[in-house]
């Protein structure tokens, strides 16, 4: 069950009219190393994994919905206003096409959201490193989305999703020790 | 900040026929979680306003990265 707090876990400011850096946005929104694959990809591994770690599968994974909260709020910012034309200039007249002004869970390059980007292997040392792995490939996304936007507002937001991956990163690493301490442990039941 | 510690650098082969100006020394990130398996109890903590802009409680593990630097 979750309580939901109405407003963005950080502030999000759009400074400037952009619809192309929103489609560049949505390789995080819909994309393979992107919030919603990390949030479903959390939510549902955090079954199996050993007991010590679920919380912290079910915590990062609530978290990443907030990112994608935000990323919403960004890609919809960029876009609402825009005609046609604009949005077409901006390589999302196939977009604009099929959803209209609407957002979708889409990549950067228009492709469709699919649960094949995540994996739940049911062993916990491969599900973890899989954790850890798509928290650097989201963190290496920030870093060319920051290259590629001038806008400030969305760098500031983009800068704090950024250090977020690196402490989620951290935590997995830490759930990865926390397993390695249950080598030859002597189980009394 | 120095992000100088969380940076690597190589230098990449240049060939005489490069199409483009050749990049000569390639900078990448190392990020700080890399560097520690667990965190330590009693790290020095951010003021909450600066702990929600940085996105993270403890200075140590911000590396920051911005377009000005370069990376890409």
């Amino acid at each position: 069950m979750w309580v939901y707090e109405k407003k963005l876990l950080y502030p999000v400011e759009v400074t400037t009219c952009n619809p192309k850096l929103a489609r560049y946005l949505m390789e995080q929104y819909g994309g393979a190393d992107g919030e919603l694959a990390a949030a479903l990809r959390y939510m549902n591994q955090r079954y199996t994994v050993p007991d010590k770690v679920i919380g912290v599968l079910t915590d990062i994974s609530t978290e990443e919905f907030s990112h994608l909260e935000m990323l919403a709020t960004m890609i919809y910012k960029l876009t609402k206003d825009a005609t046609p034309e604009q949005l077409e200039q901006a390589g999302l007249g196939a977009h604009f096409v099929n959803h209209g002004h609407s957002l979708f869970y889409e990549n950067a390059g228009g492709v469709p959201f699919t649960s094949t980007y995540i994996q739940s292997k049911g062993d916990p040392i491969a599900d973890l490193y899989e954790d850890i792995a798509a928290e650097e490939k989201a963190r290496a996304t920030y870093q060319w989305l920051i290259d590629i936007s001038d806008d400030p507002g969305v760098n500031d937001a983009l800068r704090f999703l950024r250090e977020r991956e690196n402490i989620h990163s951290l935590r997995f690493r830490e759930s990865v020790e926390i397993l390695k301490e249950e080598r030859d442990r002597k189980k009394i039941f | 900040m120095d992000r100088s510690i969380f940076r690597g650098s190589f230098r990449p082969y240049v060939s005489p026929r490069d199409p483009c100006p050749p990049i000569l020394v390639k900078t990448f990130v190392l990020p700080p979680q890399i560097f520690t398996n667990f965190q330590q109890p009693g790290l020095p903590q951010n003021s909450p306003e600066a702990a929600l802009k940085q996105g993270s409680l403890w200075p140590q593990f911000v590396d920051g990265f911005s377009r000005e630097e370069g990376i890409s």
